[in-house]
């Protein structure tokens, strides 16, 4: 029998290693799994690279993973949103690594991950400072560069229904890198509003199949970023 | 402050801009200004507004406490769908973007060269966090990219220059760019201007603009 439910987020990140590759879902605060990212908090794991468009806001989720100093890179398009405290610090002060990559070319090496192609060209930031040092090659009289493909040992994804197989939909623009980021892990880790019997899903509606995932919990009601960055929240809750 | 009553205000740079875009077309709006010509979509023409992190039919704001912050725009704020709306993924959307098939994105600039060049993401300077978005995509794939900006900063120095100072977004990638003070063409002779805002002459707008002109 196949089943992938894990009972808890705790459960569901348990094995994730020191110096670990994590993809972590979201646009801002859309699709961003801020309950797998808390458990990943708590389980202490460090030395992590994180593949994320954003750098989190506030004190909360991705925000305070890289404040407790868990994290020597990021891989990202777009560090800075409003709100965003921690990794601007961290930043200033040389505290972490980072790779920023075009939000195409982000959300391209990571499908190519997922699909088994190692590298490919783009004219995305040719002519660019994010181009110095790559390869480029002329084709058809137009300038490419060359990037290479992003995988994961894990990735931490929220979609909004899951079936114990996988199976996966998602929920309007939180969808974003959730589907790529199932297709490039060693170890796909999706929390869902709602798990569902096998056939719930219609299979013309699965968005994401059930072979690009591996472990599936569930959080009936996920907390919302913007709501506790307005009340100044931190992770681990103080009271 | 002698632009009282002269030039164009931003609603009239982004009816401007609404208005040179045909029926049918596929639109990706910058953050900013760009996200009002989405206001002045004129009467009868239907228009598809892509958002970048995976919807093509792009609402307007909801009402105050209808926001859904699942539902939201390349600028992280809330929007709503219109009928015929789809979601998708990320290298989905950027496969729209970077294949071709959009046809309009109006972006914002710190910077636009006489030949196209395009500078808008990062300033270069030391104080500044880095973070790059899809700008460098949109530039490269969209059939036409338009700029919406002011004419010159707010100290009066001029943005449309003979070659860009700031950290590039890309190499003669701008078809058009709509200011305060005037619309111009990049063609390949030179920048070409094609209508100047009320009360602005030929004179004026070369003094505030560094490229050459073709008028």
């Amino acid at each position: 029998m196949i089943n992938k439910i894990f009972l808890t987020p705790q459960e569901a990140v348990a094995d994730i290693f020191d110096g670990a590759t994590i993809m972590i879902g979201g646009f801002g605060e859309a699709g961003s799994p801020i309950e797998l990212i808390h458990a990943l908090i708590d389980q202490g794991a460090k030395d992590l690279t994180i593949i994320s468009n954003n750098a989190g806001s506030g004190h909360v989720g991705l925000a305070a993973l890289l404040e407790h100093k868990r994290v020597k890179k990021i891989i990202c398009s777009y560090p800075k949103t409003s709100f965003s405290e921690v990794y601007p610090e961290l930043y200033c002060s040389g505290l972490i690594e980072v790779e920023l990559v075009p939000q195409g070319t982000l959300a391209e090496r990571i499908r190519c991950g997922g699909a088994g192609i190692p590298a490919f060209y783009t004219p995305t930031s040719v002519g660019t400072s994010l181009a110095e040092g790559k390869e480029l090659r002329e084709i058809d009289g137009e300038l490419y560069v060359l990037e290479y493909a992003l995988k994961s040992d894990f990735s931490l994804v929220k979609a909004y229904q899951g079936d114990r197989y996988g199976n996966l939909i998602y929920y309007k623009t939180a969808r974003n890198f959730g589907p790529i980021m199932c297709m490039a892990a060693k170890v796909t880790i999706v929390q869902v509003n709602k798990i569902v019997e096998l056939g719930e899903i219609d299979p013309e509606a699965v968005v994401t199949p059930n072979i690009f995932v591996q472990r599936v919990v569930e959080v009936p009601n996920p907390l919302h970023e913007h709501v506790l960055v307005s009340q100044n929240k931190k992770y681990p809750w103080t009271e | 402050m002698d632009r009282v009553n002269i030039g164009w205000s931003k609603d009239d740079m982004a009816k401007l801009v609404a208005n040179d875009i045909p029926d049918g077309s596929y639109v990706n709006l910058g953050i900013g200004i760009p996200e009002l010509v989405a206001n002045y979509i004129p009467e009868g023409r239907e228009i598809i507004i892509h958002t970048e992190n995976g919807l093509l039919g792009v609402g307007p704001a909801p009402a105050p406490g209808e926001e859904d912050f699942d539902l939201i725009n390349a600028g992280k704020k809330p929007i709503t769908t219109i009928k015929g709306a789809c979601f998708f993924h990320h290298a989905d959307s950027f496969a729209m973007i970077r294949g071709g098939h959009l046809d309009f994105t109006v972006l914002g600039a710190y910077q636009v060269s006489q030949n196209g060049d395009l500078a808008n993401w990062s300033t270069g300077s030391p104080n500044d966090i880095p973070a790059v978005g899809g700008a460098m995509d949109l530039v490269q794939g969209v059939k036409n990219v338009f700029v919406i900006m002011s004419h010159t900063t707010k100290n009066g120095t001029p943005k449309i220059v003979k070659k860009c100072t700031y950290p590039l977004t890309g190499v003669a990638v701008v078809s058009r760019i709509y200011t305060d003070l005037a619309i111009i063409d990049v063609t390949n002779k030179g920048l070409k201007v094609i209508k100047l805002a009320p009360g602005i002459d030929k004179d004026t707008l070369i003094n505030k603009t560094e490229a050459d002109l073709i008028l």
